[in-house]
């Protein structure tokens, strides 16, 4: 079967807005209600936070929900298990997105098989350095017809983005400016200025803009000069609102893809 | 065997560079750089001069006559407490800041778990006029208040960490967000043999002037220089790092390397990381860790702040595994019990890190004329709270 990452950006190439949430938060078993709600309000990709007890890459907001989440008692093991029926209901591509002492605890290669068993379509370990997975994982992740999406920021240097290029072949994750997750309110000249730079690349894998992606307005900025962008903080904060996962979940979309706050 | 780093920043199948890309621009430019610089004769110069004229180095090799006559061995004692700052922390914070300075930064980040790196940073940034961050565990700020306020009066800006736990390996945690924060003009001194490679080899190589001074002095004073072991404290392991480099080859000479048990290494509360870790990685490298079946990184105990850390630097695990070192851990009582003999029998109050390598003696059996290096890695005057405590209690 073609990977759902790839038919996904043959079928739509622009404006790919993806939805990044941390599995356990608010409660231990939300992880299936969210995806659905997230699939019938209009998202077309969804990254499930596996969390992890030191998340030196994360803001505040994807600290808290992680520790929540541990508090609730989430691990990879409950997850997969959460998962298991979950294409029963769901078409999008999935992605799971944590740190690597988590699949390294769990075994590589058992994680990966584990992963394709229930349909997820990719892989992001941002502390799992590509020359690693180059010499020791990359075999798992082919087997299982997984991508693992590898991350840039501004002070990549471009031969690093080829090579980071020549190893993707889902989509680059392009971090909007070098810091920790959070949302932030605008998209800067020089991240726009970065953006642009990285367009003009001609990178065989399409970019995704991800970190401090909060609004309609920087969505619409981001995708610019992208195929789309990444929202996780924001869509956290909006998890913890009053109301239920489908009210919640159907509001914060809407905000995303109208332009109303703007006018 | 090699007991170094190798090419790829791997001692053994432990260390490497498990980093997000948005801190890769700063350790690529750390591991292309750090080598040329530090070995260069204009850097060795200034390093040099300062740990004597401004560190106050050599630190002396003490024959300690009592402990001698307690043990039953050449009980030696290296005094790295008699560094300005008061421990061996001081010996990396002056390299790090003359490397720092070559690589145009301007501002220094640092954590500090007992405040004694956060000192030693706040103090080499004050000589040279760069700004300072220390990351702190918030429990750690009201633990160590003496040090806190030493840091501040330096002209260092002393950040509380209020996440997880509250102590060192959160305000790693958050001096690592910091980092990735400020991609371009900061440099991040860390305080011990950890985090993604060079940090290890870096860390050790400006604390290996320990045992270069021993080899020197016991040839002095023994006509060898070699001693028949080297006893040391590991939190992160830089103490003992130092003190076990230029022995590493030398197999002859035994390593003993003494992790805090906190209240005993089967009771929850505990910081004996080879006792109780599995391979994992933390902080940018893998090593070993303490953590569940989960790989969720668990708190350790231990009554000294210092040791108090989930895991160790990868070239310990690598002289663990490889049975080069030889691993134990004391408890809070036993370190307690030793700091007080120290003190009793030679005048010198031990920080309570250094205490627990002082309390393994009580442990190992030595011939008579066997010569036996302990590496006093810090002073106890940040501790006095506890000791005096303790001696109350006592009372
Ligand atoms: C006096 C002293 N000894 C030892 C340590 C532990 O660090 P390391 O294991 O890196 O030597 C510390 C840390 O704060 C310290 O202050």
């Amino acid at each position: 079967m073609e990977n759902r990452i790839n038919r996904l950006f043959k079928e739509k190439p622009n404006n790919i807005l993806s939805v990044y949430f941390t599995a356990g938060f608010p409660q231990l078993n939300d992880t299936e209600e969210i995806i659905v709600e997230l699939e019938k309000s209009g998202a077309d990709l969804i990254e499930i936070g596996i969390p992890f007890s030191d998340p030196v890459a994360d803001g505040p907001t994807i600290q808290k929900s992680s520790d929540k989440a541990l508090k609730n008692g989430m691990s990879i093991k409950l997850l997969f298990e959460q998962l298991k029926d979950i294409r029963r209901h769901v078409k999008l591509p999935l992605v799971l997105m944590g740190y690597f002492n988590n699949v390294l605890q769990y075994g590589v290669e058992d994680f990966c098989r584990k992963a394709n068993e229930i349909g997820i379509d990719g892989i992001i370990l941002p502390d799992l350095p590509l020359e690693v997975y180059e010499n020791e994982y990359r075999p798992f992740f082919e087997q299982n017809n997984l991508r693992n999406i590898f991350l840039i920021t501004p002070q990549t240097s471009e031969a690093r983005i080829r090579k980071i290029d020549a190893l993707s072949n889902g989509f680059i994750y392009m971090v909007s400016s070098s810091s920790t997750t959070g949302a932030k309110s605008n998209v800067t000249e020089q991240q726009e200025a970065y953006f642009k730079r990285i367009q003009g690349m001609n990178l065989k894998n399409p970019r995704l803009v991800g970190f401090g992606i909060s609004n309609n307005t920087t969505f619409v900025n981001s995708c610019r000069y992208s195929n789309g962008a990444i929202v996780g903080s924001a869509f956290i904060k909006a998890l913890s609102d009053e109301g239920s996962i489908s009210q919640n979940v159907k509001k914060f979309i809407d905000l995303i893809h109208s332009s109303e706050e703007n006018k | 065997m090699s007991y170094h780093v190798d090419q790829n920043g791997y001692y053994g199948r432990f260390g490497g560079a498990f980093i997000p890309e948005m801190m890769y621009p700063n350790v690529d430019e750390l591991r292309n750089r750090y080598r040329e610089i530090i070995e260069s004769e204009e850097f060795r110069k200034e390093y040099t001069d300062l740990l004597r004229d401004y560190v106050g180095r050599p630190s002396p090799l003490y024959y300690s006559n009592r402990l001698s006559q307690q043990y039953e061995a050449q009980i030696y004692l290296k005094r790295e407490d008699l560094n300005h700052t008061g421990s061996h922390k001081i010996n990396n914070t002056v390299g790090q800041i003359l490397l720092a300075k070559r690589l145009g930064k301007q501002r220094i980040i640092a954590e500090t778990g007992a405040g004694q790196h956060g000192v030693a940073t706040a103090t080499v940034c004050a000589r040279e006029g760069l700004q300072c961050i220390v990351y702190m565990g918030a429990l750690d700020v009201s633990r160590q208040a003496p040090n806190v306020e030493k840091m501040k009066m330096l002209g260092a800006e002393v950040r509380p960490v209020y996440s997880g736990n509250q102590t060192l390996k959160d305000a790693t945690n958050e001096a690592i967000r910091d980092w990735i924060n400020n991609p371009e003009d900061t440099h991040y001194i860390i305080g011990s043999v950890v985090g993604p490679h060079p940090y290890p080899d870096m860390v050790a190589r400006f604390q290996a002037v320990i045992s270069e001074e021993m080899r020197q002095q016991l040839k002095e004073k023994t006509g060898s220089e070699l001693p028949n072991a080297v006893i040391a404290c590991v939190g992160g392991g830089s103490n003992a790092a130092g003190a076990f480099y230029h022995f590493l080859d030398d197999e002859e000479v035994k390593l003993i390397a003494v992790e805090a048990a906190g209240k005993g290494v089967d009771t929850n509360e505990s910081a004996a990381t080879t006792a109780l870790g599995k391979t994992g990685v933390l902080h940018g490298s893998k090593s070993l860790l303490m953590q569940t079946e989960d790989g969720q990184v668990i708190e350790p105990y231990s009554i000294s702040a210092g040791l108090d850390y989930p895991g160790i630097g990868p070239m310990h695990a690598n002289l663990y595994e490889t049975g080069r070192a030889k691993f134990m851990s004391v408890t809070d009582e036993e370190t307690l019990e030793a700091a007080y003999n120290l003190t009793e029998k030679e005048g010198i109050i031990p920080a309570l890190e250094s205490a627990h390598a002082l309390a393994a003696l009580e442990k190992l059996k030595f011939d008579q004329d066997e010569v036996v290096v302990v590496n006093i890695s810090g002073r106890g005057d940040k501790d006095m709270e506890t000791y005096l405590k303790h001696f109350r209690a006592k009372q």
